[in-house]
């Protein structure tokens, strides 16, 4: 399937009181079954509104978004988002808050063990099955995103939404988040859209980077093919002169050509 | 000037110090400006200064409030000795009390029961009428923060209802119901739904949209998005409401009982003025005052049972 996820001809308008918005003008995309995208661009820029409309949160005012063969209409759990400030509830624990998924998703075909196993499982994927039972306010906030990840993968989605996943997380604590998303997305294989405003993160993860204009009225600018090989490791890769190749094209387009003019 | 200029590196401001022994943690000459996390007792310390910094806490915690509370009963013996033995004095209320404690239970017909009675009577008048006004005001609560429309539709008959005086709505209740007793809970029920209605809404409306966008995403049904989302999001600014619900009622249930009559503090309260006994109008003050403490103690502690962040 090389066109799993389409993203044709989309407008977003906002109307707010200030009269139309325009976020969003002609976006077009095409996404690989299993392939990992990245969304970069300044903020402002509508990269969000772009997943919010993958994941059925929004309406194109105009266009279409197409998955596996059907038009996207409003939400649903064969989209799940992994949210920037994890959306943990804080009164459910870890295993509780990835089981309320797991039941949504598997609860009317899988008896209750089954579904059992499958949270145990999520959670064992993310390195967090010491902390299934304690509470969102009792771990660390990249143990929250871990969580947020597995509630996500544990659906077994067609597409994962990631958006700014890691974005409020300290520098060392991202680092190692990322390695476990790679690994994880190497074994289950998913097909996967992230929105992010971090330069190497994008040429980290991604198979291929689509770089947004300025907003009002934001498009893609410019779609890069991040060819490096996988599985891709971030020490090796700081003195790869391809890797530094491919973060220049991206820091040219974003602080050149599609400055930001009040930043 | 210079003398005047304070210098943000200067290590000994006196205010450090000051705030240091407040707060009765030790205060080291040598490192004055040290945040206070670090000059927190450790267990490396000598034992005679922790027992010190126990003591102090323990007296900073209960000295002022017993300052307070003997300042209240020295104005008030001045105040009963200026008055000519018109006002009762502490010790006279305090034996009277003794006395009107020694048989709380006791019952000579509907006009003269002991106190335990009265108070049980008041409570069980304001747990009615609160009673009713939550299985009302909270489900409709619910409605209008989840539902915009009915919000606007309900603003204007809150908005004018709210303020009106609690009593004023006792005439409606003694047409309605020809009795004194219900008329009673009648307003304590119209009085003390208004909180819980506006927290409840108040409560949905500003539910993080992250957490239903997470309903969304997962296409939850109604009710697992009430009782997994809305309801434990919502229980906080609940509670709130059922707290100051409670307070109002508790306001309301004296002067409403004076007004209607029967076996209730507030009926109590307006017997002993016709029988001029001042000793009891003040022990009553004072029990109104303990219950109502009591009962916004146990819903505080209630409402931080249910806290979760």
């Amino acid at each position: 399937m090389s066109r799993y996820l389409q993203i044709e001809h989309v407008d977003m308008v906002f109307n707010t009181k200030k009269g139309r918005f325009v976020a969003l003008k002609n976006i077009n995309l095409s996404v690989k079954h299993g392939e990992f995208i990245a969304i970069i661009g300044h903020s402002g820029c509508g990269k969000s509104t772009v997943l919010n409309l993958v994941a059925g949160l929004l309406e194109p005012t105009s266009g279409a978004l197409i998955l596996a063969g059907r038009e996207i209409s409003g939400p649903g759990p064969d989209r799940a988002v992994v949210f920037q400030n994890h959306a943990l509830l804080p009164w459910l624990s870890c295993f509780e808050n990835v089981y309320l998924a797991v039941e949504r998703v598997f609860g009317r075909t899988e008896p209750r063990t089954r579904l059992k196993e499958r949270t145990h499982a999520a959670l064992e994927l993310v390195g967090l099955s010491h902390a299934e039972h304690k509470h969102p306010h009792e771990i660390s906030g990249g143990m929250k995103q871990r969580v947020g990840i597995a509630r996500a993968l544990a659906m077994e989605p067609k597409v994962l939404l990631l958006d700014e996943p890691f974005g409020a997380l300290d520098a060392l604590t991202r680092a190692n988040l990322q390695d476990e998303l790679m690994r994880i997305l190497q074994e289950t294989g998913s097909t996967a859209l992230m929105v992010t405003h971090d330069v190497d993160e994008a040429v980290l993860l991604a198979d291929r980077i689509v770089m947004m204009t300025n907003g009002p009225s934001a498009t893609v600018g410019e779609i890069l093919n991040v060819d490096l090989p996988r599985p891709r490791d971030r020490l090796k890769l700081a003195n790869d002169p391809h890797y530094h190749h491919l973060r220049a094209e991206l820091l040219k387009f974003l602080h050149e050509r599609h400055k930001r003019k009040a930043a | 000037m210079n003398a005047v200029t304070i210098r943000k590196s200067d290590k000994t401001i006196p205010i450090g110090s000051e705030t240091q022994k407040k707060l009765g943690m030790p205060v080291d000459k040598g490192r004055l400006g040290t945040p206070i996390s670090e000059a927190a007792p450790t267990p490396k310390e000598p034992k005679s200064t922790r027992w010190k910094n126990r003591l102090e806490a323990f007296f900073n915690w209960t000295i002022p409030p017993l300052l307070g509370l003997g300042l209240f009963i020295l104005i008030w013996s001045a105040i009963a000795e200026t008055s000519q033995e018109r006002l009762p004095g502490p010790m006279k209320t305090w034996a009277s009390a003794m006395e009107l404690f020694s048989d709380p239970f006791y019952d000579n017909g509907p006009n003269d029961q002991g106190i335990g009675w009265n108070i049980l009577r008041s409570l069980e008048r304001v747990g009615i009428g609160f009673g009713f006004a939550a299985i009302v005001g909270i489900p409709v609560g619910f409605m209008i923060g989840r539902f915009s429309f009915l919000n606007r539709m309900t603003a204007p008959i809150i908005g004018l209802l709210r303020p009106v005086s609690p009593l004023a709505w006792l005439p409606i209740g003694l047409l309605v119901f020809n009795a004194a007793h219900p008329a009673a809970i009648w307003v304590i029920f119209i009085s003390s739904i208004w909180p819980m209605i506006i927290n409840t809404a108040v409560g949905v409306s500003r539910v993080p949209q992250d957490y239903m966008n997470v309903a969304r995403v997962l296409n939850l049904s109604e009710w697992k998005i009430f009782s997994k989302i809305l309801f434990p999001a919502v229980l906080p600014y609940m509670m709130t409401g059922v707290r100051l619900s409670i307070g109002v009622a508790w306001l309301v249930i004296v002067a409403a009982e004076m007004l209607t009559g029967g076996v209730g503090l507030g009926f109590w309260v307006w017997d002993e003025w016709n029988n001029l006994n001042v000793e009891h109008i003040i022990i009553a003050i004072f029990v109104v005052g303990l219950v109502g403490l009591l009962l916004e103690q146990v819903l505080l502690l209630l409402a931080k049972r249910f806290n979760y962040e």
